[in-house]
């Protein structure tokens, strides 16, 4: 008997760990292979069985459950806890898995399985190409960067190959900060040789021989699979001085963060790891150019690289072929908060918001009504109803004074105070702020003040309000002042009943 | 080198030598110093003053900047945690399923606020922002292990 159990972090938080001991004394000879997650984290711990027809799923599994599971030896279709065929769970029917295909379907540090279920192959074709063609692939696959920002992905990289020096680096974006977001940490944790088969890939192509993750301390599940990964990655020559005998050399080493929301900013990442303070430098030079130590870099982040063994082994067409408008192949979704099914959906760009909240994320937990939507983290706008038709697409929502950002959803039901909610993105950016530019480190303490009075009732300050996030918005030097206003201003145009507080007596 | 230093910032040869270890191990590293924090604070459990000027010495930097460094992150301390280390996540994803409510209540339980230590030397109570968690929130790491859907009778049989 083969049984598949999650060992994500997600799993783990819900008892899988305790799970898989009661599995261990109820059916002591069953083969149980730890995997990542399949995204349903409502259904966590998930508990897979093979059969002929295919995994059968059997979810959420609690402890109590495992006795009456194993009872006749193999967990019966008529229990309860059954789901029927993984594969045929309208969340995973309804996705396209391109960039998580092998999350939760395979031992995460099982090079051989990671190659029977597609990969490698990327990396294969990429070696018989030239550096200029692989570029050239990533280019026309249009995908963009899924960190956030959304730049051409092609474009960075062909910047970083035409930079003539002695040493190059690719360096991984795995600070994956945002609240709401977990898709970076599901992928290293689940599928950990497709962001290094992806890191190899992009060192081909700009013809890079060092790779660095810098990866949160927040995650250390994640860090034990990825350091776990290298390791066997670099024991069976994927790694190491000729990648798959090649002669061409990659390898890579994970660095781990120290709990600082803005070293996920580029620039901060790379002060941070050259063992600076993390402050964000000023933008030129371009990283691409003089990035880590001065030299070419290419800084992505973990779902863009993660995406570029797909599009190398099934081609650009195939990858541009979903998506929406200058939003091209899939994202994943991370579906977050206040929701009845809350996870990752991996779909091409172009569902509204509404399908996403209303219909596949099944409404709020609570069962109140949805009354916001944040999307892309804690600089993400939020979205009221009245939105909810905007596809999602790095235009559609720019469009719409929001940004889609690392996709994460997080929603809110109708007892969210969004006065509140805008103040904890001022206090957010204050305790975040590197400190370097002005309106960041002043703009956020005196953002706190003036909402502080908005609560109070006092007079005249929103129009201080709507003042000093253009000064935010337009002076600072990074994203994190700059994009705070997003969240405030959003509260406060769509939900201006939550900022009109009756004064009170003093 | 560290004779004219201040008082409290004098290793003593059992501290200088494991520091110097420590440093042996990371030499030759690009970018050295986030990997010595890291190696030093799972050592020791915090940044003991003393082993900073010896940090600074074998790096080129200065007292000052290895201080400015390890100040700007949230994970190093000056001090000692307690025996345990509780992590409550504050972030949007876990306000919206009471995240706020779920850390005043263990703010009251532990009598302690963010950055504290309980008086008996038994708990840390630290905010982090998103665990990753955010679909089974709120959530919390004790000593590094993840708890989902955390409510305050978990969590304070968890610390106990």
């Amino acid at each position: 008997m083969r049984l598949f159990l999650s060992q994500d972090a997600a799993a783990k938080a819900l008892g899988a760990e305790q799970v898989a001991e009661a599995i261990r004394a109820a059916a002591p000879t069953a083969e149980v292979v730890r995997t990542g997650s399949r995204g349903m984290v409502w259904l966590e711990p998930l508990l897979e069985v093979e059969t002929s027809a295919g995994r059968i799923a059997f979810g959420p599994v609690a402890v109590a459950d495992v006795p009456g599971l194993f009872a006749d030896g193999v967990p019966a279709p008529d229990h309860p806890r059954c789901l029927g065929l993984t594969e045929e769970l309208p969340w995973m029917k309804r996705q396209t898995r391109l960039t998580f295909a092998r999350c939760g379907v395979i031992d995460p540090l099982d090079l051989a399985a990671y190659e029977a279920e597609g990969g490698l192959a990327g990396l294969r074709r990429a070696l018989e190409m030239t550096p200029a063609e692989i570029v050239a692939e990533v280019t026309d696959s249009g995908l963009r960067g899924r960190g956030g920002a959304g730049f051409p992905t092609g474009i960075k990289w062909n910047t970083v190959l035409g930079a003539q020096a002695e040493r190059k680096y690719i360096v991984c974006n795995a600070d994956e900060g945002d609240s709401g977001t977990f898709a970076d940490r599901m992928l290293m944790e689940g599928d950990p040789f497709c962001l290094i088969e992806g890191m190899a890939i992009a060192g081909l192509a700009v013809e890079a021989s060092t790779g660095f993750i810098y990866l949160r301390s927040e995650y250390p599940d994640a860090i034990r699979t990825m350091q776990a990964a290298v390791v066997a990655a670099r024991a069976s020559g994927l790694l190491g001085p000729s990648v798959l005998g090649s002669g061409r050399a990659f390898d890579m080493e994970i660095r781990v963060g120290a709990g600082a929301y803005v070293c996920g900013e580029e620039t901060s990442l790379l002060n941070s790891l050259e063992g600076r303070r993390p402050v964000v430098r000023a933008k030129p030079p371009l990283p691409a150019l003089q990035g880590l130590f001065g030299r070419p870099t290419v800084v992505n982040n973990v779902i863009t690289l993660a995406s570029v063994p797909v599009i190398l082994a099934r081609g650009a067409a195939f990858y541009a072929g979903f998506g929406l408008g200058r939003s091209r192949g899939t994202m994943p979704l991370q579906i977050a908060g206040n929701v009845q099914y809350g996870g990752l959906f991996e779909a091409g760009f172009g569902l509204t918001l509404s399908e996403v909240v209303d219909d596949i994320a099944g409404g709020t937990a609570s069962g109140r009504p949805v009354k916001a939507v944040q999307v892309g983290g804690p600089l993400g706008a939020y979205f009221p109803r009245a939105l909810f038709d905007t596809p999602f697409g790095y235009e559609d929502y720019a469009a719409r004074d929001g940004l889609i950002g690392h996709a994460g959803i997080v929603v809110f039901d109708d007892t969210a105070d969004m006065l509140t909610q805008a103040r904890f993105a001022m206090e957010f950016c204050a305790v975040e702020s590197c400190g370097k530019c002005t309106p960041c480190r002043i703009g956020a303490v005196r953002g706190v003040e003036v909402l502080d009075r908005v609560t109070r009732g006092e007079p005249g300050q929103i129009e201080l309000l709507q003042d000093l996030c253009e000064t935010m918005r337009f002076g600072s030097l990074c994203a994190l002042g700059g994009f705070t206003p997003y969240p405030v201003l959003s509260a406060l145009s769509h939900f201006p009943d939550d900022f009109a507080r009756e004064r009170k007596a003093a | 080198m560290t004779a004219d230093l201040p008082e409290g910032l004098q290793a003593d040869e059992g501290l200088a030598t494991e520091i110097r270890a420590l440093l042996a191990e990371h030499a030759g590293r690009e970018g050295p110093l986030l990997p010595i924090l890291h190696a030093v604070q799972a050592r020791f459990g915090h940044l003991p003053a003393p082993a900073l000027p010896l940090i600074a010495a074998a790096l080129g930097l200065s007292r000052a900047e290895i201080h400015g460094i390890a100040s700007f992150y949230h994970d190093f301390r000056e001090l000692p945690a307690g025996r345990h280390v509780l992590k409550l996540c504050r972030a949007e994803a876990c306000q919206a399923v009471g995240g706020v409510a779920l850390a005043e209540t263990m703010r009251r339980t532990l009598g302690i606020d963010w950055g504290e230590t309980t008086p008996d030397g038994r708990v840390t109570l630290e905010p982090v922002f998103c665990l990753g968690l955010c679909a089974c929130g709120p959530a919390a790491m004790l000593d590094g292990t993840v708890i989902g859907r955390a409510t305050p009778d978990r969590l304070t049989e968890a610390v106990a």
